[in-house]
């Protein structure tokens, strides 16, 4: 049996957890989900046509909203009672951070953004799992009878099957130190604006936009296009553009329609947050930048001069 | 207060990645191949400075990696860290069971001025994401541990962290001793000054023998991530100033929709 770790959010299932539960059910055809939180309840329905059968549900009175520890302490409990080959999660940063107390608890291996899982039954397992943002794979053993492991998120894609959903609730035993870190608040709820991860269309500036001042013609195009700017690290770190429009291995990963990189170099890290865009087209003076090998369509030449031509000609287009 | 902040040496590419013959290792002899350290890092060794200027103490810089790592450390010596402590591999990967214990020694050794109180990390390594060295640290003291951490204040001794989710922020307390494991964007690391690097050097790093345990998270071989190698279809003549793509890029727009 596989013992999965989905998350939800106040009773809003995260839909990237549930991918773990298909990732699971390939490797073995009983996989029981634990869920933590009052909450949770409303939940058991959706990840019954997901393939769960048993849903155990981890219900505490101290625990409202996302405690790492205590869901570390919940999923603890349940694998000495009902002994899993492997706890499984999908990597979320919530994913991830679980799994990573229930290692570090055990004093187990965990291995991290995997794309592919074997289970060996000799206390040797296999993983391929990505380094560098997915620019590199890695083949892994994992030496452990119990096996912690994180897909990451989207190497499976979540696949509707039948489960029963049958609930199990219990009461974990949580010391005060499992409810130490909790969230107490939560701030900047509802932001408005055409968000880096929904936009179709992203317009992304590097170190070759100049400066602050040269952003305001990328933000011309945008708004023409319904875009969301986006920008490189170096961008960031001068302090040119805020990090939340920041793309790439330590930035947000982005997959629009149309991923437009002006004066961006195509740095692998960079290149990690935007390579399964559909169309990627790079505005850059040197023909030879490592974006070439990247981008779909490329323009050669200066982006202060094509820009403000392409903004004109677009609006005319529009018109 | 006083700090530790834990960095790992990773190679950098200036072009694409390319590994050795036996594909166990990335090929770091090529000319456009270099040496850095993560941003989350970075950002960790910038608020560990800038706590320091708040509530004094040291701050210290401890990494597990090979000598030559003292370039990456020096570094951050350069933009205000107090010290820097190398324990020495011999170049062979330690898995994050190994790495994690090598830095629990070294926290628990406390720095020259005292005991710590706060030790920064990265969320996840540049190169492995492991996500969760910086949690075994933190049940191996018996500490509080917050991740993902993109704003922090801490005031009477207590962090108060927030973490970036989608588009809002959740708030979390904890008291210290604790550690905290930080994300690009907490703030904006500083460029080193030229007496920043002056000073840099005379300031002290140790040197300590590392024995690596037999990895339990075992690297068999790497392999690049299999992409097509493009090569951009050049919109208009390619030899003038660009402008003359501006028709084609328009009916761009209008094929993909996007107009
Ligand atoms: C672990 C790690 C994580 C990282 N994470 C990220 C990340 O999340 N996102 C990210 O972006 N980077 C990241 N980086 C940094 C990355 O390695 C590069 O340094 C960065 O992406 C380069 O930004 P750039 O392309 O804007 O600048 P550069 O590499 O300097 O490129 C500028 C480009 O602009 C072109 N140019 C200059 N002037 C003009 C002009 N007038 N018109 C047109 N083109 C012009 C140049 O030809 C050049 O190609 C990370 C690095 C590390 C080590
Ligand atoms: N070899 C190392 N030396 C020092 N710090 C490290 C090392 N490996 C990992 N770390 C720290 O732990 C963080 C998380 O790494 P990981 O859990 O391996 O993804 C990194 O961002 C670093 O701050």
């Amino acid at each position: 049996m596989i013992l999965v770790i989905v998350d939800h959010d106040r009773g809003v299932l995260d839909p990237t957890s549930v991918q773990a539960i298909s990732g699971a059910l390939a490797l073995d055809s009983e996989v029981d989900v634990l869920v933590v939180g009052a909450a949770g309840r409303d939940v058991v329905g959706e990840l019954a046509s997901f393939g769960a059968n048993t849903v155990h549900l981890a219900v505490h009175d101290s625990v409202t909203d996302f405690t790492p520890v205590a869901s570390a302490r919940a999923a603890l409990e349940l694998i000495s009672r009902v002994s899993p080959a492997a706890v499984l999660v999908t990597g979320t940063p919530r994913g991830n951070e679980v799994l990573a107390h229930i290692a570090a608890i055990l004093d187990l291996p965990m291995a991290a953004e995997c794309l592919e899982i074997a289970l060996g039954n000799d206390g040797v397992h296999q993983v391929v799992r990505n380094r560098w943002g997915g620019n590199i794979m890695e083949t892994a053993r994992v030496h452990s009878t119990l096996l912690l492991a994180a897909f990451a998120p989207h190497a499976v894609r979540a696949e509707s099957a039948v489960g029963t959903g049958t609930i199990a609730e219990f009461t974990p035993a949580l010391s005060d130190a499992d409810l130490a870190v909790r969230i107490l608040d939560r701030v900047g709820e509802g932001a408005t604006g055409v968000g880096l991860t929904e936009a179709r269309v992203i317009v992304s500036g590097g170190r070759g936009v100049g400066g602050p001042e040269g952003f305001a013609i990328l933000e011309e195009l945008a708004s023409l296009l319904d875009a969301a700017i986006g920008c490189s690290r170096v961008v960031t770190s001068n302090g040119w553009r805020p990090h939340s429009e920041q793309v790439g291995q330590t930035g947000t990963k982005v997959a629009p329609d149309l991923y437009i990189a002006c004066g961006i170099s195509g740095a692998t890290q960079h290149i990690a947050g935007c390579r399964t865009s559909k169309t990627i087209i790079a505005i850059n003076t040197d023909k030879d930048a490592p974006i070439m090998g990247y981008a779909h369509y490329a323009v050669i030449g200066d982006l202060h001069t094509i820009l403000p031509e392409l903004v004109a000609a677009t609006r005319a287009a529009k018109e | 207060m006083n700090i530790a902040v834990c960095a790992k040496r990773v190679p950098l590419s200036g072009g694409r990645w390319e590994l050795t013959a036996d594909g166990t290792e990335i090929d770091t002899s090529g000319a456009s191949m270099g040496f850095t350290l993560s941003p989350h890092e970075e950002c960790a060794a910038e608020a560990a400075v800038q706590l320091v200027e708040e509530f004094g103490g040291s701050s210290t810089v401890i990494t597990v990696g090979v000598a030559d790592s003292e370039e990456q450390i020096r570094s951050l010596l350069a933009v205000g860290i107090d010290r820097g402590v190398i324990v020495e591999t011999d170049g062979g990967e330690w898995d994050p069971q190994g790495t994690s214990s090598a830095l629990i020694e070294q926290v628990r050794a406390g720095s020259p001025d005292g005991a710590y109180d706060l030790v920064l990390l990265g969320t996840e390594a540049a190169d492995t994401a492991d996500f969760q060295v910086g949690i075994r640290i933190a049940h191996a003291l018996g500490w509080p541990v917050v991740t993902n951490v993109k704003g922090l204040k801490i005031t009477d001794g207590v962090a108060r962290c927030e973490r970036a989710v989608g588009s809002y922020r959740e708030i979390y307390e904890v008291s210290l001793p604790a550690v905290i494991t930080v994300k690009d964007g907490l703030n904006i690391p500083r460029y080193p000054s030229v007496p920043g690097r002056i000073k840099a050097r005379k300031k002290s790093v140790d040197f300590i023998a590392g024995e690596r345990p037999a990895p339990r998270l075992e690297k068999v071989k790497l392999a690049l991530a299999v992409e097509e190698q493009r090569s951009a279809e050049i919109l208009g003549t390619g030899t003038g100033n660009g402008a003359d793509a501006v028709p084609a890029l328009v009916e761009l727009f209008r094929t993909i929709g996007v107009i």
